[in-house]
């Protein structure tokens, strides 16, 4: 457990519920991302707008953060591209099926109490642990 | 107008939220995930920030009539578990589990212009448009 950051993640997770805050209370929508970008694929009528200031403001967000605590932030992506594009159709497809991601059902669907959503993340979670522990320790990648 | 501003907000602070916590990092969310490994858990904090913000705010919601600036609350009705929920969120989290990258963090981190969350981003994005052609 050596790269536990509790302060960080229970912090940066108030802001992620603020985020969900703000938009179902300002906006009336759900704050999953899954489903406010399958959204721009196929738009109702006036319907783009918020949709593009919120991914808009998802994608500034890092910057913020990076000159705020400049040469902190870290990411690692280390996968081969057919793993990146096979990874990606899946999100993207199975987001869409299931109805939403961990934005969407985690966040706020659990915040809703929904059944629906903690099943959903129940699933997607064990899914996920399933095939790290395929890759990692079966296929030692 | 104020609708387009409050979710420009609403994003940024998700994206900074993402990197306050670490969740943008895949390296740390596969951490999460691999709890025979290096178990890193911290994303169960993450969420649990998360929904200790989002279930008070629902509750509010629910007590209001209308949203500050829209009409109505856009909210999904459904309330049954059915197989296009369960099936979706396998084949999302095989997805997830692959390169650790979900929706939100994958958009936060092409603002780092780096090349592999551009193709993941990519393929993500096919993923949703064939879902929507193949009208399943």
């Amino acid at each position: 457990m050596e790269n536990f950051t509790p302060v960080s993640a229970f912090s940066g997770g108030l802001m992620i519920g603020l985020a969900a805050a703000v938009l179902i209370l300002a906006n009336g929508r759900i704050a999953g991302v899954s489903g406010i970008a399958g959204g721009l694929l196929s738009p109702a009528g006036g319907d783009i707008a918020w949709r593009m200031a919120f991914i808009t403001g998802l994608v500034l967000g890092p910057l913020i953060y990076n000159a705020a605590a400049p040469e902190t932030l870290s990411i690692t992506v280390t996968r081969s591209v057919p793993v990146l594009i096979a990874g990606g159709l899946m999100v993207g497809f199975g987001t869409r099926l299931g109805s939403g991601c961990t934005s969407g059902h985690g966040v706020c669907g659990i915040g809703r109490l929904s059944n629906r959503s903690m099943v959903a993340t129940c699933v997607f979670m064990a899914a996920a642990a399933v095939t790290v522990f395929a890759a990692r320790h079966l296929l030692g990648s | 107008m104020l609708g387009a501003i409050t979710a420009l907000a609403a994003g940024l602070i998700l994206g900074v939220g993402l990197s306050v916590s670490g969740m943008i990092d895949p390296a740390k969310v596969l951490g999460f995930l691999d709890p025979f490994g290096n178990w890193d858990p911290s994303l169960g904090l993450v969420l649990a920030g998360a929904v200790a913000v989002s279930i008070p705010a629902f509750a509010l919601a629910a007590k209001r009539a209308k949203p500050a600036l829209a009409q109505s609350f856009q909210l999904p009705e459904r309330r049954d578990i059915d197989r296009r929920l369960i099936i979706g969120s396998v084949v999302f989290g095989v997805g997830w589990g692959l390169v650790g990258l979900c929706p939100g963090p994958a958009f936060s981190s092409l603002a780092l212009g780096m090349w592999p969350t551009a193709v993941f981003v990519a393929a993500m994005t096919a993923g949703m448009a064939l879902y929507r052609f193949l009208r399943i």
